[in-house]
């Protein structure tokens, strides 16, 4: 079985975001970018799968600028088989980078594509179940713990009241969430070896995606900032603050 | 023309986020209708018939969506949205996971997680955890928008829609339902409480977060907690509170042992009060809690429990 990873180059998780003083966005100007941590998870578990023997092959998808390239490599490092870097620059919306990966499912057929629930810089949250619903297929999000087999899969998911399982038929969309499993580092014998391996090169237009955004970003703001209050010196001074301010 | 609102409900109760995104939709088109999907769900059919404002309830009462699978909710409000000019849910897990369903099969973008209606197609979002606001304008035509329900005031009761049976959908077949283990509790709902006493990694083990149990039942309080005492296996993921976990807007919001990373605030900045015990006293947490008490939670908590039965709680 072939498996589809999607991954995003996004701003560090340790970065502290800072927003531009002209309010047009997030400065990304020598920022240290990274993989977004979700698609590690999802890189992890699909290298995981091939180890099991249950995939034979482990595409890496990265829609994004040509340093998006690093983000495939990341993925190649850790044991993916292959890339496939779609070219473009700025924002891409959810719905045209599901377009996209539908074309691209469309031409190599996998039997699952696994990716993270969300990415850290939109925190949109949409992209797996777009994917799944272009593509008529079952999905399984907020992924905890996956139990494959050649025609579906059983996928337990984080849910508000605790955890659910899904069984899916595949060929399926897997996103997912914190705790499916603990991402590894590539070895070094390993990020040598991924020089190695093949990244395609290609453009939305060559799946005839139109990736103008339909959005319109009219600003982006700094969060209305929370003031520190007072120390209090012991349990019933708060205790008393707290009955003060109506709070208990 | 108008908007519909997914009811976030447990086949029995209607989460009080339904009446919060009520609020959301109004304020975008009116009338407001609100979609009850389940299985024997006809008192959250009632309830949501009662709250101010909604015009007329649908409920789709179905072996097929007891559990609200997506690909089964996706056929049955595809099957109804050509009335709509907006179709609104919670930003819960169920919201999360239908919508953009929806948003794709319609060929519009999906607005994740808005805290604010600015106009009829302009809302704030946060990006970054959180640390960031966008405000963005949708293009003409449909809406598909997900709602940050701690952001919204709920819209009132006293309302009296009516209830309207639709059809059902059919089933795909792609996905189904095989089995849920819901966390059990008598506390109050994370999201919903008044006041949620939240622990981490500071409390070091599963059995010390016993310590947070007696002190949340003496304040009636939900349990919280920080990512890093999910990912230790302290308690299950559904207590987690962050931008990744639940975002919740109690009047007190009490963090015991946790230091206050940027994910973990993005959950609870919004609420009333913010109090926090930490040892060190250079945890961020400190920098948003109205009130810090620096101590060793092993001390504070007990005393804390003592403190509050002498005061009658």
């Amino acid at each position: 079985m072939k498996v589809l990873v999607p991954v995003k180059r996004v701003i560090d998780y340790n970065v502290k975001v800072r927003v531009k003083a002209d309010q047009s966005g997030v400065d990304l100007a020598n920022v240290k970018m990274s993989m977004n941590p979700f698609d590690e998870i999802a890189v992890e578990e699909a290298v995981r799968l091939k180890e099991k023997g249950k995939v034979s092959e482990i595409v890496a998808i990265s829609i994004g600028p040509q340093q998006a390239g690093e983000t495939i490599r990341t993925a190649l490092a850790m044991g993916a088989d292959r890339g496939i870097l779609v070219k473009c620059d700025g924002d891409v919306e959810p719905l045209a980078v599901a377009k996209i990966l539908k074309a691209i499912v469309d031409i190599e057929q996998p039997g699952l594509v696994i990716t993270g629930k969300q990415a850290i810089d939109d925190d949109s949250n949409q992209t797996g179940q777009m994917l799944a619903a272009l593509l008529g297929w079952g999905q399984g999000t907020f992924a905890h713990k996956l139990e494959l087999d050649a025609n579906s899969a059983k996928i337990e998911r984080e849910i508000d009241g605790g955890l659910q399982t899904v069984e899916v038929k595949l060929p399926a969309v897997m996103t997912t969430d914190l705790r499916l499993n603990e991402p590894r580092y590539a070895s070094l014998p390993n990020i040598m070896k991924a020089k190695k391996k093949s990244i395609e090169e290609k453009t939305p237009a060559d799946y005839g995606v139109d990736i103008a955004p339909r959005l319109k970003v009219l600003k982006v703001s700094e969060p209305p900032k929370r003031g520190g209050g007072v120390k209090v010196k012991s349990v019933a001074e708060l205790l008393d603050k707290l009955t003060e301010a109506g709070a208990i | 023309m108008a908007s519909l609102v997914l009811a976030e409900h447990d086949n029995k109760i209607l989460s009080d986020a339904t009446a919060k995104t009520v609020t959301a939709a109004a304020a975008i088109s009116t009338p407001v209708h609100v979609l009850v999907a389940g299985e024997n769900c006809g008192g959250v059919a009632d309830a949501a018939a009662k709250i101010a404002g909604v015009e007329k309830i649908l409920v789709a009462d179905d072996a097929l969506y007891a559990h609200m699978v997506a690909e089964t909710m996706e056929t049955l409000i595809l099957s109804i949205a050509g009335n709509y000019d907006a179709i609104l849910a919670p930003a819960t897990t169920n919201g999360k996971n239908i919508l953009p369903r929806i948003a794709a099969r319609l060929d519009v973008p999906q607005i994740s997680e808005i805290l604010k209606v600015v106009s009829a197609d302009t809302f704030e979002r946060p990006i970054y955890a959180g640390n960031a606001i966008q405000t963005v304008q949708a293009p003409a035509g449909k809406k598909v928008i997900t709602v940050r329900a701690t952001a919204f005031k709920p819209a009132g009761d006293g309302g009296s829609a009516g209830i309207e049976k639709i059809a059902t959908g059919s089933d795909p077949g792609t996905g189904k339902f095989a089995g849920e283990a819901l966390s059990k509790s008598e506390r109050p709902e994370l999201t919903a409480a008044k006041i949620v006493v939240s622990g981490g990694r500071g409390l070091g083990s599963a059995e010390n977060f016993k310590l947070i149990e007696k002190v949340a039942d003496r304040l009636g309080a939900a349990i919280g907690a920080s990512r890093a005492a999910v990912d230790a296996g302290y308690v299950p993921n559904d207590y987690q509170v962050g931008q990744t976990g639940k975002v919740v807007a109690p009047d007190l919001y009490l963090a015991i042992g946790i230091s206050g990373a940027i994910q973990h605030l993005a959950g609870m900045k919004d609420s009333k009060i913010i109090a926090a015990i930490n040892k060190d006293e250079e945890a961020p947490i400190f920098q948003v809690a109205d009130f810090g008490l620096v101590a060793d939670l092993f001390q504070a908590l007990p005393e804390m429990d003592q403190e509050l039965a002498k005061r009658g709680r």
